[in-house]
This record gives structure tokens, C-alpha cells and sequence, in this order.
């Protein structure tokens, strides 16, 4: 493959696109099944019409509002019909030419669209993510181009630096940085995963990613690794996710036909086979050295670090890893230079994230927006407030290590910083709205019964401290308890998160310590023991 | 060979390069309490008991928390082993330990012999106020000379690592996770049944408290002999057979 090449199917498959695209999501959210028939039967319409040199009906990736699926969009009109069934497919044609339709619609003016902004997900539900030709009619692989034949590895690596990009699996960690340390590594081989173990409760960002854009990701991981000296990349999948499995399977055959992955890609000597690693759904296998002894075959469990894995990691050699979205800003970032990039977002916080976003609110679903954005943007505008009459009490960001933010903290800022600064994080992106009828004991117990289960059992603190914490909590909950319990409870959230060993057990405590801090009365007002004034 | 020097509990003290906080401390005599560590087999930081404060130089920042088994001495490094804080940590965790199963010494063949109940009366924890767990757990004597009882297994895998480093069967494994990790013989048959184990009875000598037993022992009468495994593990790591 040369660039020449590369330019000509994009153009092909651009000339190939009909003035009007009809774009059905088929991704997890909006239920294949049902929007593969949505799109047989919006085809068999266009037929009866009689319009089909004019309009074509699409399989696309996640169009964001997942809540109000299956999803269906006009292009280039961007009107998007919400909880399309099949038997509305011909009056959607009809509306082409007119007509008013049947079918439920929002306009592209809502506010939904209008306050976010795409970079990761900027080809989600536009592009076929089946088919590696849509990718590239979009621009895709060009920054891998790029990269290799105009660009030395130090000068992707002074790029990474300086774009500002944090690892988005949670801890932030400098991206530029991590792969500075993986490409000075010295070893006879050298390996590139992406972590797509996305093992908190209602977060499905990498999910989505990587059903909807999934060549995206491997350009993001070729890049990694041609920059850091790798020529073997994993993907580690969790199992429950069958159908991004399915379509990396398909882009991994599918760049591997076109020779932009594989051997000497893009005729260089740069050569890298990316393999799939399917998880079993622990979550503590999203820990990256419990996820590198899973792939190694062993038992998902962490090991110390130092050594970490840029210095020894799969089989002892140097390893890079980095979360799927991570890897999904790559190319984003060659493309358009790394200080497009840097000018997004905040002082320490570059670029934009992806929340998903469920619980008590009117629009559920996949988001994108610039760092630094308001939390009460996404919750009133993006997110529409709560359903009905009710209204928002909190937000719980950063999943079981996360904390939960009340509403009278809803001005600040979504950067890392300031979410730690209120005893939150950032987390992978897992955003879950609770209105007043929401009890914040439940919702605390909630997590730390997830942690329980999902403790692998190595260290005391976390084993056995996730379990009385959960006895503690349930006594409350019941009214039985009393202040010395509370007390014990806040003792043994000191101790989980200072002892154990690996960011499970360390972060386990989150919620209960947030909600402490926010909501004690609603813990004070359960014990027995409580004076009534 | 680099020597690094450091600081542990004011005292100034020299370290090989390659050498664990732990190491040092032994050798300055300065004692810090272990259970899953095991002279001669591979470290896992497990038990939490080891943990140690290394000093931040900054009042800014707080001092970090490490096991000491696992971390590798730093020139210049200023470590405090006992600090109010840590010795609370450790008698929570050894309290966490006691409300996880059952650990009711008066009937243990380990009674007066076991480093769980020593490392109990080290930290000074004398009862648990945290309620039972008291989980469903298994005993199995189908091999022909040794035991295991769940009920007082503390998940330190000294069992595991001393079958798969020393003896080579690998015998032993965890299974399940959480509350549920149990030891495991081979792919979870009972022990009788383990086709790898070779009935060395290193795992005997390795168990801190009374989960792997030698079968006919009854209450406090499990006295083993330690020396016997760390004179096998200085031999083989010395190399003293060879040559
Ligand atoms: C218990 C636990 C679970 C984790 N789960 C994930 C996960 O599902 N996905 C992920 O990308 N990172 C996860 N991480 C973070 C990884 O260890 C690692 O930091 C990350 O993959 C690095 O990528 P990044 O620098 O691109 O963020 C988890 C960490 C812990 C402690
Ligand atoms: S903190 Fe929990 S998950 Fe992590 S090593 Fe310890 S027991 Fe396992
Ligand atoms: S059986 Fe004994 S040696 Fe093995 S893990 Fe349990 S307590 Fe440790
Ligand atoms: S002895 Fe160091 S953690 Fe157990």
C-alpha cells in the first residue's frame, strides 16, 4: 500500500456515497437484531420509492443517544429519528421527499448535539465500521502514513508530550510520557496493548469505540507501536462484548488484507500483528499487570510494581499499555498536529472525554465534550435534568473508585484535578445521574458490594475489608446499627485504602468516603442510636 | 556491587544494591512483622503486614506506604517501621485476618506453634470486633500423610510458591476470588487424588498457621521444624550441592 493508493479509495468511496445517507446505529446499545431489521426495511422503502441512486441505507456505529434508540440518521440533513421500529421505515423515506413522518424526530439544533464535541467519537455513526474503505474515505490511516515516512519516532513521541494527552483508564497518567519510557526500554522485542477490559458498572465508552470506530484503534495502536519499537500488539476484550470483538476481528482481517497492518506496512520495514485476548469479565483484569498475567495465560491477579510495564512487562519484555480511547486519540492528534489538540480543554486536562451517561436523567447515553466542561452542562443541557418532574440530587463519576458529587457542586470544572480535589476522579468515564428518591447508603453499598465480588483475594486489606465494609454498610441500611459502627466503618475505609495492594482495593472506599463527606446526615439519621433534636 | 546506605527508624544502615527494606531490617535487626513472606521463595506483597513509611521529603506530600518484602532499597531513602499508624494498620489487618475464618486456637493442632497467633500477640491485637465471615470451608485428609484445613488458611500461597519454586510439582494453586479464594491441589481434586504431588511435605513446613497439617497431630502438638526448609532453601540458593 503507498499513499497514492490510499487517496484513491478514499476518493472512490467518497464518489461512491449517494447525496442522502440513511444511517441506522447497529451497535450493542440500540439492539442489532431489531436495527438490522430497521435497515432491511428502510432498503426494501427506498426501493418501492424508487430512489435508490439518491439515497442510501447504512450500518453505522453509536450515534450517541442510546437512551431513545434504535437510532436512525438523515445526513446531510443530521435529523435523527428516536425509537424507530421497522414498520415506520416507509414514512421515514416519504419524509425525504417531504412529507411529514410518522416517526418521532429530533432536530439537529438540540442541545444533545450542539454542546458536545467529537474528537474520539468524531466518526461514530457516520462511518461503516465494517468496512476499513469507510474509515479510509474519512481520512483514516493517513496518520499512520504519516507517522512512518515523515515523522521519527522521537518527533511522535515529542508530539504525544506535548499534545497533553492523559491515559483516560482512569489514573491519567501522561501518555507522551509512558510511551517516552516504553521506547527507551531496552529489549529484544516489545509489546502494545490496549486495554479494553471496561469493567465498571454502567460505563460503555470503550465499548462503543470500538464497535463504531474500531479501525481507529488499531491506527492509534500502530502508530504506538512503530513509536516505541513494538511489532506485536494485543487487544484484551472483555468477553461480554461479542459484537466489538466481532468487528476488530473483521478490521484486523481487513487491514491486514490492504497491508496496513501485518508486514511492512506501508512499505517500510515496520511490521506489526495485532492478536485479541478475550477476557472472562474480571474487572480487577482491567489492572494492567493482572490483565498482562491474563494474557500470559496465568491467574488475574496484580503483581508489585516497580517493575511496571514499560520496563518489564509481558514476559518480561517492554510494554506498552493504554486504554482504548486513549489509543483512539492517537491519530487524531498526528493528523492535526498536537497543538490542535493542546488548545482543547484545561491547563492539566487536554483534549475531550467521553462520559456515558445513565441513571435518573432525560437523555441516556454516549457523550463527548472538551475538558473543563461544567458538570451542570452535561446534567441540565446535554443530559436534559432529571426525567418527569424529578430533580438531580448527585452524580456519581469514576464507577466503583469514583465518588458522588452533589448538585451543589455541579459548577465544577470535569477535569482531573478538580474532580480529586472533591474526592472524585475522573475515572474511565462512567457517569450515573440519581435524583432525590436515590438513598446514598444504597448507592455506597452498591459499589463496595461490586468491589467485594470483584476482589481477586490476593491482599487482606481488600479481601477481607471490602466484606466487613459491606456487613457494616448493610447493618446501617437496616437501622441496626449505631454511632460506634459508623465509626468502625470510617476506620476500616482508612485502612482498605492505605494497605491494599492493588487501585481496587485502594479506591474501594471512594464511595462511601464521598458520601460521607456529602451526606453524612443520611448515614447519622439511620442509627439506632441517633439523637432526634 | 553497589552499596546504597538509608535511614530506617533514625538508624543509618547500608544495603546491597538488589536488596529489599526487609533484608536490611533483618540484618540491622530491626524487626518488621511478615506472614507471606518465606525466606527463599519468590515475594508477592500479599499480606500487607510488612508495610512500611518512606518518608516523602516534603511536608507537602504524605509519606508513602510499601511492603518491605517487595521494595527495593533507594540511596538516600529514610523508612520508619513503626509509626503509630502503621502498628494500627497491622493490628486491623491481623484483626481483618481472625474475622475471616475460623481461627479458634484452643483446638488447632497448630495451638502455641503458629505465626499467626505469634504475629496476633506482636501487634497486640486481643479481639476482633468485626462479626465472623465464617465461610463454608473444607477440610480434606484424603492424602495419605498430610491435611488441609480450610478453616484456617490465610491465603499467604507460601504452599504454592514453596511447591512450584523448590519442589517443582506446583501442586498447589488458588481458585475462585474474593471471600471465596481457596488453596487448591492440582485442578481442584482433593489432595489424595493431586497425581503431581510428590508428598514432600514442603508445604507442610512452609503453612504459618495449622491449614496444612501432617495427619495424627492433635491440638498444639504441630510443631514443625522451619530449619529443616531454610536449610534446604540457603543450600539451593547458595548452591552449596554444587561443586
Ligand atoms: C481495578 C482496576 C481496574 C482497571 N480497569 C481498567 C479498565 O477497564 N480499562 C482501562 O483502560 N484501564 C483500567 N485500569 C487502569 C489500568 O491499570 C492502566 O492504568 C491503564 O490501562 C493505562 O492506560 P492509560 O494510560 O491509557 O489510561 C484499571 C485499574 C485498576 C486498578
Ligand atoms: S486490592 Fe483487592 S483486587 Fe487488588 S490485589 Fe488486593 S485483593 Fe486483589
Ligand atoms: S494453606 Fe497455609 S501456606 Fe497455604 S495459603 Fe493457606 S495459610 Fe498459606
Ligand atoms: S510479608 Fe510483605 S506483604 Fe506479606
Amino acid at each position: 500500500m503507498e499513499l497514492a493508493e490510499l487517496l484513491d479509495i478514499a476518493e472512490e468511496w467518497q464518489k461512491a456515497q449517494k447525496p442522502i445517507r440513511i444511517c441506522c446505529c447497529t451497535s450493542t446499545a440500540c439492539q442489532p437484531t431489531v436495527s438490522l431489521a430497521i435497515k432491511q426495511a428502510l432498503e426494501e422503502a427506498v426501493a418501492a420509492e424508487d430512489l435508490e441512486d439518491q439515497v442510501q441505507v447504512c450500518g453505522v456505529g453509536c450515534l450517541g443517544l442510546c437512551g431513545k434508540g434504535p437510532l436512525v440518521k438523515i445526513e446531510p440533513d443530521e435529523i435523527v429519528y428516536e425509537q424507530v421500529s421497522p414498520d415506520q421505515a416507509p414514512s421515514i423515506v416519504a419524509a425525504l421527499k417531504g412529507e411529514t413522518s410518522a416517526a418521532s424526530k429530533l432536530e439537529p439544533e438540540h442541545p444533545f448535539f450542539t454542546r458536545q464535541m467529537k474528537v474520539v467519537l468524531e466518526h461514530s455513526g457516520n462511518i461503516d465500521p465494517e468496512r476499513i474503505e469507510d474509515y479510509i474515505r474519512v481520512g483514516g490511516y493517513q496518520a499512520l502514513y504519516h507517522a512512518l515516512h515523515e515523522m521519527t519516532t522521537d518527533e511522535v513521541v515529542d508530539a504525544m508530550v506535548s499534545s497533553g494527552l492523559r491515559g483516560r483508564g482512569g489514573a491519567g497518567y501522561p501518555t507522551g510520557l509512558k510511551w517516552a519510557t516504553v521506547a527507551k526500554s531496552r529489549g529484544e522485542r516489545k509489546f502494545v496493548v490496549c486495554n479494553g477490559d471496561e469493567g465498571d458498572p454502567g460505563a460503555f465508552m470503550d465499548r462503543s469505540i470500538l464497535e463504531s470506530d474500531p479501525h481507529r484503534v488499531l491506527e492509534g495502536m500502530a502508530i504506538a507501536a512503530y513509536t516505541v519499537g513494538a511489532d506485536q500488539g494485543f487487544l484484551y476484550i472483555r468477553g461480554e462484548y461479542p459484537l466489538a470483538i466481532k468487528r476488530l476481528q473483521k478490521a484486523i482481517q481487513q487491514g491486514k488484507r490492504m497491508g496496513l497492518l501485518g508486514t511492512q506496512i506501508f512499505e517500510t520495514s515496520f511490521n506489526f500483528r495485532v492478536d485479541i485476548r478475550i477476557g472472562a469479565g474480571a474487572f480487577v483484569c482491567g489492572e494492567e499487570t493482572a490483565l498482562m498475567a491474563s494474557i500470559e495465560g496465568g491467574r488475574g491477579t496484580p503483581r508489585p510494581r516497580p517493575p511496571y510495564p514499560a520496563e518489564s512487562g509481558l514476559w518480561g519484555y517492554p510494554t506498552l499499555v493504554n486504554n482504548v480511547e486513549t489509543f483512539a486519540n492517537v491519530a487524531s492528534i498526528i493528523r492535526n498536529g498536537p497543538k490542535w489538540f493542546a488548545d482543547i480543554g484545561t491547563e492539566g486536562s487536554k483534549g475531550t472525554k467521553v462520559f456515558a451517561l445513565t441513571g435518573q436523567i432525560a437523555n441516556t447515553g454516549l457523550i463527548e465534550v472538551p475538558m473543563g466542561t461544567p458538570l451542570r452542562e452535561i446534567v441540565e443541557d446535554i443530559g436534559g435534568g432529571a426525567p418527569g418532574y424529578g430533580s438531580v440530587k448527585a452524580v456519581q463519576t469514576g464507577g466503583p473508585s469514583g465518588g458522588c458529587i452533589p448538585a451543589d457542586l455541579f459548577d465544577t470544572s470535569l477535569d482531573y484535578e478538580s474532580l480529586f480535589r472533591i474526592g472524585s476522579i475522573m475515572g474511565s468515564g462512567g457517569m450515573v445521574v440519581m435524583d432525590e428518591t436515590t438513598s446514598m447508603i444504597d448507592v455506597a453499598d452498591f459499589y463496595v458490594e461490586f468491589c467485594m465480588d470483584e476482589s481477586c483475594g490476593k491482599c487482606v486489606p481488600c479481601r477481607v475489608g471490602t466484606q466487613q465494609m459491606h456487613q457494616l454498610l448493610t447493618k446501617i441500611r437496616s437501622g441496626e446499627a449505631t454511632r460506634d459502627d459508623l465509626d468502625r466503618l470510617e476506620e476500616l475505609c482508612d485502612v482498605v485504602r492505605h494497605t491494599s495492594f492493588c487501585g481496587l482495593g485502594q479506591s474501594a472506599p471512594n464511595p462511601v468516603l464521598s458520601t460521607l463527606r456529602y451526606f453524612r446526615n443520611e448515614y447519622e439519621a439511620l442509627l439506632s442510636d441517633h439523637d432526634v433534636v | 556491587m553497589t552499596v546504597k546506605t538509608l535511614t530506617i527508624d533514625d538508624k543509618l544502615v547500608s544495603a546491597r544494591e538488589q536488596d529489599t527494606i526487609l533484608d536490611v531490617a533483618r540484618e540491622s535487626g530491626i524487626p518488621i512483622p511478615t506472614l507471606c513472606h518465606l525466606d527463599g521463595v519468590k515475594d508477592v506483597g500479599a499480606c500487607r503486614l510488612c508495610l512500611v513509611e518512606i518518608a516523602s521529603g516534603s511536608p507537602d506530600r504524605p509519606n508513602r506506604l510499601q511492603p518491605a518484602c517487595v521494595t527495593k532499597v533507594v540511596e538516600g531513602m529514610v523508612v520508619y517501621t513503626a509509626t503509630e499508624r502503621l502498628k494500627k494498620y497491622r493490628r486491623m489487618i491481623v484483626e481483618l485476618l481472625f474475622s475471616e475464618r475460623n481461627h479458634i486456637c484452643s483446638v488447632c493442632v497448630a495451638n502455641g506453634h503458629c505465626e499467626l497467633q505469634d504475629i496476633a500477640i506482636t501487634v497486640g491485637m486481643d479481639h476482633v470486633r468485626y462479626e465472623y465471615v465464617s465461610p463454608l470451608c473444607e477440610v480434606d485428609i484424603t492424602h495419605g500423610l498430610f491435611g488441609v484445613d480450610q478453616n484456617r488458611c490465610i491465603l499467604c500461597t507460601r504452599c504454592v510458591r514453596v511447591c512450584d519454586e523448590i519442589e517443582g510439582a506446583h501442586t498447589w494453586d488458588v481458585a475462585g476470588r474474593g471471600i471465596g479464594a481457596r488453596v487448591i491441589t492440582d485442578l481442584h481434586q482433593s489432595w489424595g487424588e493431586a497425581r503431581s504431588c510428590t508428598s514432600c511435605g514442603k508445604c507442610v513446613l512452609a503453612c504459618p498457621t495449622g491449614a496444612i497439617f501432617r495427619q495424627g497431630a492433635t491440638v498444639a502438638e504441630m510443631d514443625r521444624d522451619r530449619s529443616r526448609l531454610s536449610v534446604l532453601m540457603t543450600a539451593r540458593e547458595k548452591r552449596e550441592w554444587i561443586g
